[in-house]
């Protein structure tokens, strides 16, 4: 029998390498779970349980077990969806992380469309008009958004656009009176509206989420802007580039063509890259923002010490992280012919 | 040696002996070497803009007592809310009457504290970890990176959160969890920097001579990392100070009264509209500080490292 064809390996080694890393991410939510300074059984049957009460439910929730056999129910309950009870929303965590996805999704494809959208002309111009104006302005751009804490500007930003100019909608994702108005389809409002027909409440959403998903933007416009400008650079330096000048190629047609359809094979890996930490850096744009997504739940469930809620959101975070680097290196290769 | 007086006229023989191309001591090559690249990184106006801030917050730090014209935690209800200028406040007061500027004075050693704790942590395990997966090879190598994946693959904030979760809110846990979250891009440097040099001759010498793995890591390998560790840490500090901020402004950092910048804000946050001195302030010297970490570690990353330079 001839060998396995390359990608069939390739392939196969990709899903182990997941399969592990999946596991690893487990254990470590497991042991951040398992060295809480919260007693998981007197914070279901009450401080003033009996002996006996208190017993039970140390069995009921197998903690008498070994480690070992701890984790591999852990792992059981993950793989089941079943990430425990709320204690501050009493219900399925599950549940709750479903409801409150989609606003974060919302908020951070905005944020990466337009960052994308800004940030790799930015880049290109960059790179082109290296050392001049251009090249400068977008070197400051970028060193302030990796200088800016995002709490602060989200801050900054309610009070010059709300507050002082009301030019946009407040803190949350509708004005109180559209919310629930439209039937929940995606779960994100602005689809969920247009799919309504409903022009009011698409006007009113995007005038809520126009700065949060703005700032998102921003933050992820200085990282691709800065990448693309040095892959771009990577390119213009070459021969190829010249012997298309050479051969008399306008200029835009050496620069978008040539140079820029090199550039966009690693430019996938770092959107992608991007687009996984704005899910991620939304923690602190959500708490500003009122908006009610996986951050905001993860921190409202750390502030009130809800230990379920917390480890469920960090495992759905992470294994949106971890799926977002896969499908960066699946395109890859799809798109790289020497990857192939 | 010579008396003061005349110092004017040895400056240039001084330059001289430094930049010479023909060292006449082991300590004069290495102190020329650090002279030139010190000349190098001097003509760089934004690093030097970066480097003369930071030097104004070590000495601010240092000298908190003598610079605060208030005491940080002196209470004073009825000037609270002071707009900056009134009542002797330069940058305003907070809820409490507390002068804001007396509390971020105080607050850079915070600042301080944690930066270079996570500076100095972070790196070290990623050293240990990563020479250890680099020239031990094997299984060893195949765990240690597999661990380091999967620590990669956390998303950072979220990660430190449970780990402050967990542990308990407070600055130490604060620097301990994102130490945790740290250091797994150190120990990639140090990984890839120790297999470069593995199979170098002057490491096959040192074996030949009867030196174990202990002494070669830690004697041969590590001081051949450090240049591309300090680079990237100073890289990574403006984001430090971030992390440790968003975990103050979640209120799992420095705990109340306590001047951390973060808490600062997230204290002025109720008060955004009317009073926005108060949240305002501590963000700008958050953005001024990370700013000036950042303009730094450009510099250095084009003096000691012009290959991987953005050009």
């Amino acid at each position: 029998m001839a060998a396995l064809p390359k990608w069939i390996k390739g392939i196969g080694h990709t899903f182990f390498t997941v399969l592990i890393t999946m596991v690893g991410l487990l254990f470590v939510t497991f042991v951040i779970g398992r060295v809480m300074p919260i007693d998981p059984v007197l914070s279901i049957v009450g401080e003033s349980a009996s002996r006996a009460t208190y017993d039970a439910a140390y069995r009921e929730l197998g903690l008498d077990k070994p480690l070992i056999i701890q984790f591999l129910l852990f792992l059981k309950d993950m793989v089941h969806g079943d990430f425990g009870e709320s204690l501050l929303t009493a219900r399925p965590v599950f549940q709750d992380l479903l409801r409150v996805f989609p606003a974060t999704l919302e908020l951070a494809t905005m944020g990466t469309i337009f960052g994308v959208l800004l940030g790799v002309p930015l880049g290109v111009i960059a790179a082109v008009r290296r050392g001049r104006w251009a090249d400068h302005v977008a070197r400051v751009v970028a060193l302030i958004g990796y200088s800016m804490p995002v709490f602060w500007i989200g801050l900054i930003g309610l009070l010059v656009f709300y507050g002082k100019l009301g030019w946009i909608g407040g803190p949350g994702r509708l004005d109180i009176f559209y919310v629930d108005t439209v039937p929940h389809v995606t779960g994100m409002i602005l689809v969920d509206s247009l799919l309504a027909g409903d022009m009011d409440v698409f006007q009113n959403a995007i005038s809520h989420i126009i700065l949060p998903a703005g700032l998102l933007a921003y933050y992820s416009l200085a990282y691709i802007s800065r990448m693309t400008r040095s892959f771009m650079l990577e390119q213009l330096d070459q021969e190829y580039i010249t012997t298309a000048r050479v051969k008399g190629l306008s200029e835009s047609a050496v620069i978008w063509r040539h140079a820029f359809g090199n550039v966009k094979v690693p430019l996938i890996t770092v959107i992608a890259l991007s687009y996984a930490a704005l899910l991620e850096g939304s923690v602190l744009t959500e708490t500003i923002f009122a908006w009610p997504g996986i951050g905001s739940y993860i921190t409202n469930a750390l502030l009130s010490a809800d230990m379920n809620a917390v480890l469920g959101g960090t495992v759905v975070v992470g294994l949106v992280f971890v799926c977002l680097n896969i499908f960066s290196d699946l395109l890859y290769q799809f798109f790289d012919p020497r990857a192939q | 040696m010579n008396s003061s007086a005349s110092a004017p006229a040895k400056t240039p023989g001084w330059r001289q002996w430094l930049t010479t191309d023909a060292p006449a001591s082991r300590r004069q090559a290495r102190l020329s070497a650090w002279y030139r690249s010190w000349l190098a990184f001097r003509s760089n106006p934004m690093a030097m803009f970066g480097l003369v801030i930071l030097l104004l917050l070590v000495s601010t730090a240092l000298l908190a007592p003598v610079l605060a014209p208030h005491d940080p935690f002196a209470q004073n209800l009825s000037t609270r809310l002071s707009a900056p200028g009134a009542n002797g406040y330069l940058l305003g007061s907070d809820t409490l009457g507390r002068d804001i500027l007396s509390r971020l004075i105080y607050g850079s050693r915070i600042t301080l504290y944690i930066v270079s704790l996570v500076a100095l942590m972070a790196p070290i395990v990623g050293l240990f970890v990563g020479t250890a997966a680099g020239y031990l090879g094997g299984w060893v190598d195949i765990v240690l990176m597999r661990i380091t994946d999967i620590f990669l693959a956390f998303p950072r904030l979220v990660l430190a959160l449970a780990f402050v979760s967990a542990l308990g809110a407070g600055i130490e846990n604060a620097v301990l969890a994102i130490v945790l979250t740290a250091w797994p891009p150190y120990a990639r440097i140090a990984r890839a920097e120790t297999l470069t040099i593995r199979n170098a001759d002057f490491i096959h010498a040192i074996r030949l001579q009867g030196a174990g793995a202990l002494r070669v890591i830690t004697r041969h390998i590590w001081p051949l990392c450090i240049s591309s560790l300090v680079i990237r840490v100073t890289l990574d500090m403006a984001g430090i100070i971030l992390t440790a901020a968003g975990l103050g402004f979640l209120g799992l950092g420095a705990q109340p009264p306590s001047p951390e910048w973060g808490a600062m804000i997230s204290a002025g946050r109720k008060f955004i509209l009317d009073h926005w001195w108060v949240a305002t302030m501590p963000g700008l010297a958050i953005f001024i500080v990370s700013l000036a970490f950042n303009l730094l570690g450009d510099g250095l990353r084009d003096v000691l490292d012009p290959k991987k330079s953005a050009r």
